[in-house]
């Protein structure tokens, strides 16, 4: 059924009790053209447009839990695309613009939000590194400016811009297309999407070895049993180590838990996403009047869901440095996701050396603006056997030919 | 936040420590005669394993001796300590 005002009225007549399923239950068929392994965002936009762009209807997703119970809906979903080298920014940007006509496209209501992203900078190499990467974006065609400290207060009364704050902000660079989408809403669109157009949603169904003959891929076996496929995607975010390693493939990737908080709703206070690398966190309120904060991820690996005291602690320090307002604001819930980080910051979205076996991975803190994007170009490699020129250079030969990029200046810790 | 048990000092607080990595890798011997693929193996690719891990920690704000834990990476228990000898990376 397709959403619209007249729907709506339609089932407010009947209470709202008719509304029918979002998509499917389907139970996995022995053979597809093409598995996606991973039902989080990236996964079910990949499958979406495999079915949109490419004509592939006999294609599933495998998702070992819930779709969108892993990062995707453990995220703070800032959306942003003003990365510092022309490789990423292309790839991001190309994000944004699928991102300003995602609900229309999905007829659901993913709640994006362009209210601007700030990354603050409080010291002079912080603002050199910003006015680089503001001009950097501009010779992209992507918005970006440069604003002071006075501008920053003139938006955002309550930040604490005093020069005596032991890291005084100088300034920010501000992306006004940049801001924030509902998370669980761009899992469930791009489900009901990609159901409406045949693709299997399989839930509980954890993939637990990958199938090769002569090189090239031929199934995989799950908790669900043996299905056969020519071409399998794997895009599994923390999890892509378990993955590769059942093919004997190395990946330049390790696992970290990211951790967020939510605090009791408030009213509104803050219209904006403000971010700072230097004291270390971020934070934004959601439209329910909570503020959202997060910060970096704990040092040491992890598949637990679940961070450290130390991080939560370091967090709050940098919030209340920034909006000494929130000293007494209590926090209502924390949570961990697992990330998937890379030596450069940058995702890989590749070819591997079995034939039909496609990885994508290494988004880590900041694979969420990219939803969509990643999704388009990970379904052009996988249809086409090629990556996409946008993709092209997220390959995994860049670790051997040395040719990385190192966007560890404007992905590091901003999300 | 984790306990360690640091082999010199006793068991301390996450927050005195520093995180070093996978473990067992070893510099190459030759490393003018390494290929790329090689060179990229050895800085880039790590096994990150989902269960048991043996890595480094370094007692940065004690001691400042590096050492080596198995640690399991889902539950986040320690399950040995044990210091290096020169020929374990
Ligand atoms: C706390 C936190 C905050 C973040 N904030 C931001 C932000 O503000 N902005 C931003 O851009 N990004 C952010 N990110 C990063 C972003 O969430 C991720 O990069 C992105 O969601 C990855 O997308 P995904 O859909 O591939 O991952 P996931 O949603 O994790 O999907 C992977 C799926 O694979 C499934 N899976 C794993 N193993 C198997 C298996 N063997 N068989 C079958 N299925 C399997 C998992 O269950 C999971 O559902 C944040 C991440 C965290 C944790
Ligand atoms: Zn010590």
């Amino acid at each position: 059924m397709r959403y619209s005002a007249l729907s709506l009225v339609k089932n407010a007549f009947t209470h709202n009790r008719n509304w029918g399923e979002a998509w499917r239950t389907p139970d996995p068929k022995k053979h597809y053209d093409a598995l996606i392994v991973g039902g989080g965002g990236h996964g079910l936009a990949t499958a979406y447009y495999l079915a949109k762009e490419h004509g592939m209807r006999n294609i599933a997703v495998l998702e070992k839990n819930w779709i969108g119970g892993g990062n995707t809906g453990r995220n703070t979903t800032i959306v942003r695309s003003n990365y510092l080298w022309t490789e990423a920014s292309l790839l991001y940007e190309k994000s944004m613009q699928l991102w300003e006509r995602l609900s229309q496209e999905l007829n659901y209501n993913v709640m994006f939000s362009q209210r601007g992203v700030y990354n603050l900078g409080h010291t002079l190499q912080d603002m050199r590194d910003i006015e680089r990467r503001v001009h950097a974006n501009r010779l992209n065609g992507i918005d970006a400016k440069v604003v002071t400290a006075e501008e920053i207060k003139e938006s955002i009364p309550h930040i604490n811009t005093s020069p005596d704050a032991r890291y005084p902000i100088l300034g920010a660079s501000l992306q006004p297309r940049a801001g924030v989408a509902r998370h669980d809403a761009v899992a469930w669109g791009f489900a009901r999407a990609a159901d409406n157009l045949g693709v299997d949603i399989i839930e509980q169904c954890e993939v637990t070895a990958i199938n090769c003959e002569g090189g090239h891929v031929t199934a995989v076996e799950t908790s669900r049993g043996t299905i056969h496929a020519e071409k399998i995607g794997v895009v599994v975010a923390g999890n892509a180590s378990v993955l590769s390693s059942m093919v004997d493939l190395r990946l330049p990737i390790e696992s970290h838990p990211l951790q967020a908080y939510v605090s009791e709703p408030l009213r509104p206070i803050i219209d904006t996403v403000i971010m700072s690398n230097a004291v270390h966190g971020y934070i934004s309120q959601s439209d329910k009047g909570e503020l959202v904060i997060g910060a970096g991820i704990d040092a040491y690996t992890g598949y637990g869901q679940r961070g450290s005291f130390s991080i939560i602690e370091h967090t709050m320090q940098a919030i209340i440095e920034l909006f000494p307002i929130f000293s007494r604001v209590r926090m209502l819930r924390l949570w961990g996701g697992i990330v998937d980080v890379s030596p450069d910051a940058c995702p890989i979205i590749s070819k591997t050396p079995i034939d039909g076996l496609y990885f994508n991975c290494g988004w880590g803190t900041g694979g969420f603006k990219a939803t969509p994007g990643s999704g388009w170009v990970f379904a052009h490699t996988i249809a086409k056997d090629q990556p996409h020129s946008l993709n092209k250079p997220f390959n995994l030969q860049r670790f051997e030919t040395g040719a990385l990029i190192d966007e560890h200046g404007a992905a590091a810790v901003a999300h | 936040m984790l306990l360690i048990k640091c082999p010199w000092c006793g068991a301390r607080a996450e927050t005195e420590f520093s995180y070093g990595g996978e473990a067992d890798i070893k510099r190459p011997e030759a490393p003018d005669k390494l290929s790329d693929k090689e060179w990229a193996d050895y800085l880039f690719m790590r096994k990150n394993p989902r269960g048991t891990h043996r890595e480094l920690w370094n007692h940065s704000q004690g001691c400042r001796r590096w050492f080596g834990a198995e640690r399991n990476t889902v539950t986040y228990q320690i399950a040995d300590i044990f210091t290096l000898s020169e020929d374990s990376g």
